[in-house]
C-alpha cells in the first residue's frame, strides 16, 4: 500500500490493484430488464444490484428498443413472450439497427423447449436462462458471455 | 376442540458427544476431517435423515446410525456430509489452460493420455473436461484421452453414471451452445449424450485409504478436495498423487489451493502457471 502511494496518478492507474477496484467497484456494468412481469424485473434488480449492476427496466420489445437506441447497456436480459414486441422480434429489430457497440442477449424465459432454445441461438442470442432462475445461475451466464 | 400439532422430532442441535461420533465416522470412512466451521452443515445435513428415521432427535438418530448393523444407514449419512458441491466448467479459466496441456501433452508424450479426475462428486467436472476435448480433438479419435473420475460417494457416483442433471445444475456454468450440443432434455432433465457418457469411467475410490489406481496419470484434477484433511494426512495424500504422477504430468488444484510448504514431491510448473508437476529428483526415481 505505502508503495502505491509514492506512484505517479498515471502510474497508478496502470497497477493492478487500481485496474481491479475501477472494474469491479467504481464501473458498473449496465444491465436492461426486458420483462413484462413486474415481480420478474423486481428479483432480477435485486440479483443484478447485488452483483454491482446498474439496472434499467422495460416492459416490452418495443420500450427495450427504444432504450437501446438512446443508450445501449452492457447486457439485455430478455423475456420471450411480452406484448406490444416479443423477445424475438426486439432482438431482430436490434440486429437491423446500426448501433455502435451491441449488448449482449440473454433470454430469461419460462420456453424452456430444445426447439426455443435453438431458434433464440440462431436469431444471436448469446446466452439462455430458463426460468424459474436463482443468483447463481444469473452470476454463471454473465460470466459466460463476459458481463460481470 | 383443539387439534394439537403432531409432535416433531427434536431437531434442533445436536449433542458435542452426537457431533463428536459424527466426525469419527466420517473421517474413518473417508479420511475428511469437519473443521469447526462446517459443525452447522452437520445438523443441516443430518435433518433431512432423522425426519425419516422414527427417531426423536438429533443424539437419538446418532445412536441408531452406530447401532445399524447394514452400511447403508452409515452410507447415507457420509453422504448427505459431504460437500458435493460442484458445477460444469467451475473456474472457466482453469478449463482452457486444462485444455491447452492436454494438447501440448499428448503431443509431446504421444500415445493416449490418461486423466484423473479425484473427487468427481456427480460428475460435472469430468463431463466438462470430456466436452472441452471432444471440441478439441474430436470424440471418434483414437487418441482421445481416458479419462478416470472417482469419489467416495457411492450417491454421487450413481447420478454422475446416470449423466442426468436438473434445470439448475445444468445452467450452472454450462453454455447454452454446449448444451444444446451435448445434453438432451428428457422431461425437467438434461441428459447427457451417450456418447460423451462413454468418454468418463466412473469409479467408487477413497482417497485417504484405497490405493491410487494402478499406472501413471499424465493430468490430475483434485480440485478443493484436499483443504477437507488434516495437514498431516493431506501432506501424505499430496505424496500418492506424486506417486502415480506421470514425468511432466500435471496436478490441477482448486483456486486456493497450493501443495509449497505441504509436498516435497510436487514443485510448481514453470510450463503451466497455476499447475504443478513432479520435483525434478522425485520424477526420476520413477
Amino acid at each position: 500500500m505505502a508503495r502505491l502511494l509514492t506512484l505517479s496518478l498515471p502510474a497508478l492507474c496502470e497497477t493492478w490493484a487500481f485496474q481491479y477496484a475501477y472494474d469491479k467497484v467504481i464501473w458498473m456494468k449496465s444491465c436492461l430488464v426486458v420483462d413484462d412481469s413486474k415481480v420478474i424485473r423486481q428479483v432480477a434488480r435485486h440479483i443484478l444490484e447485488t452483483l454491482r449492476f446498474e439496472v434499467r427496466e422495460a416492459c416490452d420489445g418495443r420500450q427495450a428498443l427504444d432504450s437501446c437506441i438512446a443508450s445501449p447497456p452492457d447486457v439485455v436480459l430478455l423475456d420471450w413472450n411480452m406484448p406490444v414486441m416479443s423477445g424475438m422480434d426486439f432482438l431482430r429489430a436490434l440486429h437491423a439497427t446500426d448501433l455502435p457497440k451491441r449488448p449482449k442477449i440473454v433470454f430469461c424465459t419460462t420456453e424452456n423447449g430444445m426447439a426455443h432454445i435453438r431458434a433464440a441461438i440462431e436469431a444471436g442470442a448469446d446466452e439462455y436462462v430458463m426460468k424459474p432462475f436463482d443468483r447463481e445461475t444469473l452470476e454463471s451466464k454473465l460470466q459466460i458471455v463476459g458481463i460481470d | 376442540m383443539t387439534v394439537r400439532p403432531a409432535s416433531r422430532p427434536d431437531e434442533r442441535r445436536l449433542s458435542d458427544q452426537g457431533l463428536a461420533i459424527i466426525a469419527a465416522l466420517v473421517e474413518a470412512r473417508t479420511g475428511q476431517e469437519i473443521a469447526p466451521n462446517r459443525v452447522w452443515r452437520v445438523e443441516t445435513a443430518l435433518k433431512p435423515l432423522l425426519r425419516g428415521s422414527g427417531a426423536s432427535s438429533l443424539d437419538e438418530f446418532v445412536s441408531h446410525v452406530v447401532a445399524a448393523a447394514d452400511g447403508v444407514l452409515i452410507d447415507a449419512v457420509v453422504d448427505a456430509i459431504l460437500n458435493n458441491e460442484t458445477s460444469f466448467f467451475r473456474d472457466a479459466g482453469v478449463f482452457d489452460q486444462v485444455a491447452e496441456a492436454a494438447r501440448i501433452r499428448a503431443q509431446e508424450a504421444g500415445g493416449r493420455m490418461r486423466i484423473w479426475s479425484v473427487g468427481c462428486s456427480t460428475g460435472q467436472e469430468p463431463y466438462s473436461l470430456a466436452i472441452l476435448l471432444a471440441e478439441k480433438m474430436g470424440i471418434d479419435d483414437p487418441a482421445f484421452p481416458e479419462i478416470l473420475a472417482t469419489d467416495v460417494s457411492a450417491q454421487a457416483l450413481n447420478r454422475a453414471r446416470a449423466a442426468t442433471f436438473s434445470q439448475f445444475e445444468i445452467q450452472r456454468g454450462m453454455p447454452v451452445r454446449r448444451m444444446v450440443e451435448w445434453f438432451e432434455k428428457r422431461g425437467e432433465q438434461w441428459t447427457a449424450h451417450p456418447d460423451l457418457i462413454r468418454k468418463v469411467q466412473f469409479r467408487r475410490h477413497n482417497l485417504a485409504s484405497d490405493p491410487c489406481p494402478a499406472g501413471k496419470f499424465d493430468l490430475i484434477l483434485c480440485r478443493n478436495l484436499l483443504f477437507y484433511f488434516a495437514p498431516e494426512r493431506r501432506h501424505r495424500l499430496f505424496d500418492r498423487l506424486a506417486g502415480v504422477l506421470a514425468n511432466e504430468g500435471l496436478l490441477v488444484l482448486g483456486a486456493g489451493e497450493t501443495v509449497i510448504g505441504q509436498a516435497r514431491g510436487l514443485v510448481p510448473s514453470e510450463r503451466f502457471r497455476g499447475f504443478y508437476c513432479r520435483a525434478a529428483e522425485d520424477a526420476g526415481r520413477t
